[in-house]
């Protein structure tokens, strides 16, 4: 099973633990105002790989990966279930770890066939990092063009199936900032055994070029970057929010 | 045993001089974290304060504050230097003050007066008719027996960078012997090597009987300089702070002789933790004390300065010294060798702040203590001042005792040295083969009248065969311009306080370099798998390139260049290794300018791959700038693929990224949940 794959990426640092390989797979339902991957928004576009030649560039340099492993990134991976699974397959029998980055927007618990592909999916995957973009219902809709109802459902999937999972969350000034709603973010997630950590990142301006480049119109162009003092106290509210829960519940 | 070693395990190191089996018998691996360390104390804050005053001081005067034009540098030259005698633990300067270049023109009387007349100084008279007529120098013999090919090629920059006038460095001597056994020992030592020498009087047998002389004079003035601080080093070591002191000594006695281009330290601190155990055992020191011990070695270190040409800061990237000290890495019985002093050196970078001298290098292992290594990469992090190097791959061929010189040069401390020999330049090669041996700038022919190319576009089968033929005559040029070099160095510029400091049959690697790998390996890349036409000029000499078509670039994990690339540094070790080289060195080369590059580049033509004449090279071993476009590992593995038995002397890569690239704030990123909420 081919996948529609954007890039490869030899030296990933940033996407989950250790140096990674990463994946930058092509598609995506979402329209984050702030992508800085717009590029690969476009569902039909992009190059079609067998998941035995993405192994075997990783195995090359296997060296260089010894206590990292694949991401696949985006796009959203999870819009392309099968390729996942062939190609994590074939990980898991090299003893890779695997990661997935997501924004869980492909999820929905009421398609069975989906359910079961994921079912076998996360028997092959080692952590999930999910990008939680907003936590509350309408806010998220502005940002992101979609409802973040099964984005919810799908942390408490995964604390279910006992995936590792990172909780990725971009503050922009003015938009994802509010204390109360990062509190909320921070209790929502407080209740999951198995978050790892919290990923807090600071919004940047970089991605503004790309927008230019495509003939696209960059809706935050008067945003800016984020402050990364200030970022720091914003990553607190979180981990309050995630205090508050766990206090709750223990 | 002797009172000095009390409490130390015994071995062969007792019986002879053998540095390895005291370490092996008596170092503590140290698994633990930086938690122990002593902060600087007053008196090391006072001591730094006046040498970055004297630093302050010697920017504003220029880049030179005094140098020393009357007298001649020896190891007892100079009185006594201090910073501020009640506050220094560990004492000595090159000469009578901090920060007072000394002359010395044994290397080349003419380099020594352009080091002086450059900076303001004028060399007294008649130190300059001394050595211009009464005491030949390393350069003047050099030049009395080149032939005209050599100097045509040195002219022309094929090969390059020749230290036939400066001092050719890269001998580390084993200081810490100095420590351990003291001088009269390391004499008695050296009185029964000369004892037996051969009985029959060769070239080589009377050349050895007297350099062993000069060493056992060596060492006695030695143990006359480290008097004149009020010293004994006759005898061994007996606490750390001696230690230090004798191995700072011996280093000081080869820089004050020696202006070589790269004056390393070796591998000291683990020799040097078997005493600050046994101090901190028996209470003799704190580790405070022990610290500023440290400290202030490395202090003294920072302040090494040589009395250098504008020109040679130019080739060189400013006046680096390369104080390099090699720390950890694994023992071969699997011990990593990292031990608290390991972590009392990369602490000076806190003390005193961030510095390129003296050049801390980690033998990095897969199986170094995991504290060690955070503790590496904090240290990094903060100040940048850190080199590594593959423990695991040198190890095979080196053991445990060996040292870095200069960045990468590895040697087995007191039983190896390097015959340093710069390099030769085989992007200017493969366009003398294009163009018969004639020099694409100059337009004198220089190489060979070889049959240069005809026609308009290359062809990659007769392109390699007339480069080979080419690299074949560049070596045989390259090797023997070396082995006068070498010949004439140990002549007039004997390094006696440092190969007083060796064994007496030590095994020399005759050290050759390559650069502008990266442009041979795209240039026969381009000629192979795209279409490269000539431009030539109104003499029929090609001085320029025409590429029409995709060509792989070295530096993307692409075989079909990386081979190429491969393939050049094999055929051009394999031309090296055909010659006969000076007192029996082995061959090794090198692929490793890191600063010379632009130099380099400046004297080379347009080149096949697009390079225009002028251009930098890359420098090292590193893909040619923006021409890697397949992320930092792609570029790595092109460079890893690169065979070390064929360039032995090292391959480096100069590898630059932003922090962000490089991963997480540790404040940004949570980490593990839990751990995190318990603050």
């Amino acid at each position: 099973m081919q996948g529609r794959i954007h890039s490869l990426e030899s030296f990933g640092t940033v996407d989950g633990p250790g140096v990674r390989f990463v994946v930058f797979v092509q598609g995506c339902p979402m329209r984050c105002a702030y992508c800085h991957n717009p590029d690969t928004w476009e569902m039909n576009a992009g190059t079609l790989m067998e998941p035995s030649e993405i192994i075997e560039q990783y195995e090359r340099n296997a060296g260089f990966y010894k206590g990292g492993g694949i991401t696949v990134t985006g796009g959203e991976p999870l819009m392309q279930p099968d390729f996942l699974i062939e190609l994590f397959t074939l990980a898991k029998q090299k003893n890779i770890h695997t990661c997935i980055d997501s924004s869980g927007i492909a999820f929905n618990p009421d398609n069975a066939p989906l359910l079961e592909k994921l079912d076998h999916l996360m028997t092959l995957t080692d952590l999930v990092m999910l990008d939680i973009k907003h936590i509350d219902p309408e806010k998220h809709k502005e940002l992101t063009a979609q409802p973040n109802t099964n984005i919810l459902k799908f942390a408490a999937y995964l604390n279910e199936k006992h995936v590792d999972m990172w909780i990725r969350h971009v503050v922009i000034p003015g938009i994802t900032d509010d204390d109360t709603y990062l509190f909320e973010l921070g209790y929502f997630i407080g209740q999951f055994t198995n978050l790892r950590a919290l990923d807090v990142l600071p919004y940047h301006t970089m991605g503004a070029a790309k927008y230019e480049k495509l003939g696209m119109e960059y809706k935050l162009k008067d945003v800016p970057a984020m402050d990364k003092d200030k970022l720091l106290d914003k990553k607190q509210v979180i981990l309050d929010g995630i205090k508050k829960r766990r206090t709750q519940s223990s | 045993m002797r009172p000095e070693w009390k409490d130390f395990v015994g071995g062969k190191w007792d019986k002879e001089v053998n540095v390895r089996d005291f370490i092996q018998r008596n170092y503590h691996p140290y698994d633990g974290d930086e938690a122990f360390l002593a902060e600087a104390t007053q008196n090391t804050k006072d001591l730094w304060a006046q040498v970055l005053d004297l630093q302050k001081k010697e920017r504003e005067a220029g880049g030179v504050l005094d140098m020393d034009t009357k007298v001649v540098s020896t190891i007892t030259s100079h009185g006594p230097g201090y910073l501020d005698k009640s506050k220094e633990t560990i004492v000595g300067f090159q000469t009578d003050k901090p920060f007072k270049r000394s002359l010395q023109p044994y290397g080349g009387i003419r380099m020594a007066e352009k080091a002086c007349s450059d900076n303001g100084y004028e060399v007294d008279p008649e130190i300059s008719e001394f050595f211009s007529t009464h005491r030949k120098t390393h350069n003047a013999g050099c030049f009395d027996a080149y032939n005209a090919e050599m100097r045509a090629c040195r002219s022309s920059h094929i090969i390059t960078g020749l230290p036939d006038a400066y001092g050719r460095g890269r001998i580390i001597g084993d200081y810490r012997r100095v420590a351990l056994y003291g001088i009269d020992r390391l004499i008695e030592d050296k009185q029964a090597q000369k004892d037996s020498t051969g009985r029959v009087m060769t070239d080589d047998v009377i050349r050895l009987r007297e350099e062993i002389s000069e060493q056992m004079i060596a060492l006695k003035m030695m143990k006359e300089m480290a008097a004149s601080y009020g010293c004994d080093i006759s005898k061994p070591a007996s606490n750390v702070q001696e230690a230090i002191q004798a191995v700072y000594f011996g280093y000081l006695c080869a820089v004050k002789e020696q202006n070589g281009a790269a004056m390393s330290l070796g591998r000291t601190s683990t020799f040097l933790d078997v005493y600050a155990e046994r101090d901190l055992a028996n209470g003799t020191f704190t580790e405070q004390q022990i610290q500023e011990f440290v400290d202030h070695f490395i202090m003294k270190l920072r302040c090494i300065k040589f009395a250098r040409t504008p020109e040679y800061n130019q080739i060189f990237a400013g006046d680096p010294v390369w104080v390099t000290e090699s720390l950890g890495g694994v023992g071969v019985d699997g011990r990593p060798m990292v031990t608290k002093m390991s972590f009392r050196y990369l602490h000076t970078l806190t003390n005193l702040g961030p510095s390129p001298e003296p050049n801390l290098t980690v033998l990095w292992s897969t199986r170094l203590p995991e504290n060690w290594k955070k503790y590496c990469a904090k240290m990094s992090i903060q100040t940048s001042s850190i080199q590594y190097e593959n423990d695991d791959l040198m190890r095979v061929t080196h053991g445990d005792d060996y040292g870095i010189a200069c960045c990468v040069s590895s040697m087995v401390i007191g039983k190896e040295m390097q015959f340093f020999g710069a390099r030769a330049n085989v992007a200017k090669c493969l366009l003398y083969a294009l163009n018969g041996g004639v020099d694409e700038v100059t337009k004198k022919q220089v190489g060979p009248k070889y049959r240069p190319v005809s026609g308009d576009v290359l062809d990659y089968d007769d392109v390699m065969s007339k480069f080979i033929d080419m690299l074949e005559w560049q070596a045989d040029v390259y090797v023997n311009t070396l082995n006068i070099i070498h010949y004439m160095h140990d002549k007039y510029c004997y390094e006696r306080a440092e190969m007083a400091l060796h064994d007496r049959d030590v095994k020399r690697y005759f050290a050759t370099g390559v650069a502008g790998l990266s442009i041979v390996a795209d240039s026969l890349s381009a000629i192979k798998y795209a279409k490269v036409e000539v431009v030539r000029d109104e003499d029929g000499i090609i001085v320029d390139f025409k590429t029409t078509g995709e060509f792989p670039k070295y530096g993307n994990d692409d075989d079909r260049v990386d081979e190429i690339a491969q393939e050049v540094v094999h055929k051009f070790m394999t031309a090296i290794r055909r010659h006969h080289t000076y007192r029996n060195g082995v061959p090794t080369t090198s692929i490793l300018t890191i600063t010379s590059n632009v130099t380099y580049g400046k004297a080379t033509g347009n080149t096949p791959d697009g390079r225009k004449k002028g251009q930098p090279f890359a420098p090292g071993a590193n893909p040619m700038h923006g021409r890697d476009t397949h992320g930092a590992v792609a570029s790595l593995s092109s460079v890893s693929k690169l065979p070390f038995n064929d360039a032995q002397d090292g391959i480096s890569n100069t590898f630059t990224i932003i922090p962000g690239a490089l991963g997480k704030e540790d404040q940004v990123f949570a980490g593990d949940i839990e751990l995190d909420l318990n603050k």
